[in-house]
């Protein structure tokens, strides 16, 4: 009697049922959509601002981010071009939060037929494939792309974030910092990108304290500071008193336990100003001036891009040192440190670049 | 070096507090026969608005006050869509989830366009450097407040009976004049309210900071404790230790020496297995609630 009235209930009350739960998923999409691909209200900005509106003759750039530009990776990219927008280089919009292939492929074919930009920015890593078979059905369009792979002629560059020279410089700061002879580093995961920012850290390590283990921690997320907060948690149990934040979370931290922290991609000395020493700063802006230049000259041609994020072009740094810290850094630690930054931005040293996955634990001497 | 037990120990309790929130505030629903798969998205809703109240008012306690506000809010959609409404539940859920997730997000760059957000008033651990007692103040409530409590009324109140005869039930229930729907309500309420503290614990006591994604999955995790735990109190808390034990673990023994050369990837997965064979092991031939995933009709 019971499975009865249950079927009988249920049949009554079938239209109705659909009718709600699409709705609600349907509120669901509409909102998902304004968060993540809209887009168009910060593009809009820079007209507003001022900037280019009148200047119909520079490059059209279009940014097309996998993530939200929350995410630091995209959004060093996004700000570098929204400031070449608001010095008028450019006009600019741009479309976040294309999380799959899919997306990436349906709105870069969207954005030409519609918009006719004459250069797209974007992230290529979950989309290689897609980003790649519209390159090559759009020839006259040109694409810059972050992207672990190689250029594709004729019309698609690449770039990625080469910030071993900053990592090295900080590395060199916390060899010199710690005091237990142990460094903690949580890092997202094991990727190329990822392994040569922490391997040139470590580098950093042996030159100022050959004696010291340097520990790294991967979440294996881009986005899940709890976790990277309990990875540090465990480093500071593992006698870590010194931290490099690949991710966020870390410093939270390093803050909590009174240690010196090292942020990455944009300067977080604000997250815990006692104890942030510096932080790995990748600044875009040489690699989209190079772009730019090379579309209004008309000799745009595929290639790598990435020297233009090297230190020694300017496209990528240390942020200024903190000076206080709630404990001393020993003032020949810091002339070592801008010795070797002065050698780096001459060119006269360039930090080995190595893609392999660094070890759990590594005792940097050996 | 020696292998710090103590420091995981202690980690295990912290990496367990917003699953234990989460999952009794699952259990809740579930008792009176509401499957919920909000729960991502009202933990999200929970770290979000506690996150913005406290950055604007600068106290952790209004933020854990408004997490609470959110939560009832988000218990109350999903009891006008599931009991109302009578709307398929895992739709419901998981459009309440997305729905919740976009919101925070889209509010987070109108407030703040971009980035992580920065520190705010937190809560910070108490009885500092005692080693495994050194815990934020949600931990101490959810272990020995929140269980005990929730226990003793799932069991031994008029509100647990009522709500349980509903979850079993609901003709006979409604029969005995049990008012089947308020009921449903304020579970799912009170339930949200708990799913949204265990989201606050993240941006209000661990982190002090609110960045997307901050909830990462652990809301789906909670939904597979309650089942491993079958809907009762003392084995979902079991259960959230387990996990954190795993995870806490595999974080510490990533960076000792002597497991260095083990592959990073297969660490990673230690915890989520231990839960898959846990479920595997005592999750079989479970006895879901009488009325689970049936919306109640007067015939």
């Amino acid at each position: 009697m019971m499975s009865s009235r249950r079927s009988r209930t249920s049949s009554r009350s079938l239209a109705r049922l659909l009718g709600a739960a699409s709705l609600a998923t349907v509120l669901a999409f509409a909102v998902t959509g304004c968060g993540g691909t809209t887009g168009n209200e910060p593009a809009a900005v820079p007209n507003a601002s001022g900037g280019p509106s009148a200047a119909a003759d520079v490059p059209f750039v279009f940014g097309a981010f996998a993530t939200p530009l929350e995410e630091p990776w995209d959004g060093a990219v996004h700000a570098a071009l929204q400031s070449a927008a608001d010095d008028g280089l450019i006009k600019y919009q741009h479309v976040d939060n294309l999380s799959t292939a899919d997306e990436m492929e349906r709105a870069l074919r969207d954005i030409i037929a519609s918009e006719k930009p004459d250069v797209i920015f974007g992230d290529a890593f979950a989309a290689e494939d897609a980003v790649r078979a519209v390159a090559k059905d759009f020839p006259d369009t040109k694409f810059a792309f972050g992207s672990g792979g190689a250029e594709q002629a004729p019309n698609l560059s690449v770039f990625d974030n080469w910030l071993q020279d900053p990592a090295y410089l900080a590395g060199m700061l916390a060899g010199g910092l710690t005091t237990s002879n142990t460094i903690g580093v949580v890092a997202a995961m094991p990727i190329p990108e990822v392994n040569r920012i922490v391997n040139g850290f470590i580098e950093g390590v042996t030159e100022t304290n050959p004696s010291a283990t340097v520990t790294v921690s991967f979440i294996n997320s881009f986005f899940d500071p709890a976790t990277a907060k309990q990875a540090a948690e465990a480093a500071i149990a593992g006698g870590a008193d010194v931290l490099f934040a690949e991710r966020d979370g870390v410093i939270a931290a390093a803050s909590e336990h009174k240690l010196p922290a090292f942020g990455m991609m944009v300067d977080q000395q604000g997250q815990a100003p006692d104890y942030v020493v510096t932080s790995l700063l990748w600044n875009m802006r040489p690699t989209v001036d190079q772009v730019v230049a090379e579309v209004t000259g008309g000799k745009f041609t595929a290639s790598n891009l990435g020297k233009y994020s090297y230190m020694v072009n300017g496209g990528s740094s240390i942020a200024p040192i903190n000076t206080g810290t709630a404990f001393p850094i020993p003032s020949d630690l810091l002339k070592k440190v801008q010795a070797k930054h002065d050698e780096i931005t001459s060119g006269a040293f360039a930090t080995p670049i190595n893609e392999e996955a660094p070890a759990g634990s590594t005792t940097v001497g050996k | 070096m020696d292998f710090p037990l103590l420091a995981v120990l202690a980690a295990t309790l912290t990496i367990a507090t917003p699953l234990v929130w989460a999952a009794l505030g699952a259990i809740l629903n579930e008792r009176t026969g509401i499957m919920n798969l909000g729960i991502e998205g009202t933990m999200y809703a929970g770290a979000f608005v506690g996150f913005l109240t406290a950055a604007y008012t600068d106290s952790a306690l209004l933020g854990i006050a408004a997490a609470i506000v959110a939560g009832l809010v988000a218990g109350l959609l999903m009891a006008v869509l599931t009991v109302t409404l009578g709307v398929n539940q895992h739709v419901a859920g998981i459009g309440t989830t997305l729905l919740l997730v976009a919101a925070s997000d889209f509010t987070n760059r109108l407030l703040f366009s971009g980035g992580s957000q920065t520190v705010t008033a937190k809560f910070d651990r108490w009885f500092p450097g005692t080693g495994v007692f050194a815990q934020y103040p949600m931990t101490y409530v959810a272990f020995l407040i929140l269980a005990p409590a929730l226990w003793w009324v799932l069991r031994s109140s008029g509100f647990g009976l009522r709500l349980r005869a509903v979850g079993e039930n609901p003709e006979a229930a409604d029969a005995a004049g049990i008012p089947v729907a308020s009921t449903r309500y304020a579970a799912l309420m009170f339930g949200g309210a708990f799913m949204a503290i265990g989201g606050a614990f993240l941006t209000l006591s661990l982190l002090g900071s609110f960045t997307l994604d901050i909830v990462s999955g652990r809301g789906w995790i909670c939904i597979a404790l309650v089942i491993f735990g079958r809907w009762r109190v003392w084995p979902v808390v079991a259960g959230a230790l387990l996990f954190g034990f795993a995870d806490a673990l595999q974080l510490q023994l990533a960076i000792s020496p002597m497991f260095s050369a083990v592959p990073n990837e297969l660490l990673i997965a230690f915890p989520y297995i231990v839960v898959i064979a846990a479920l595997a092991i005592w999750g079989r031939g479970v006895r879901y609630p009488g009325s689970y995933l049936t919306p109640y009709r007067r015939a």
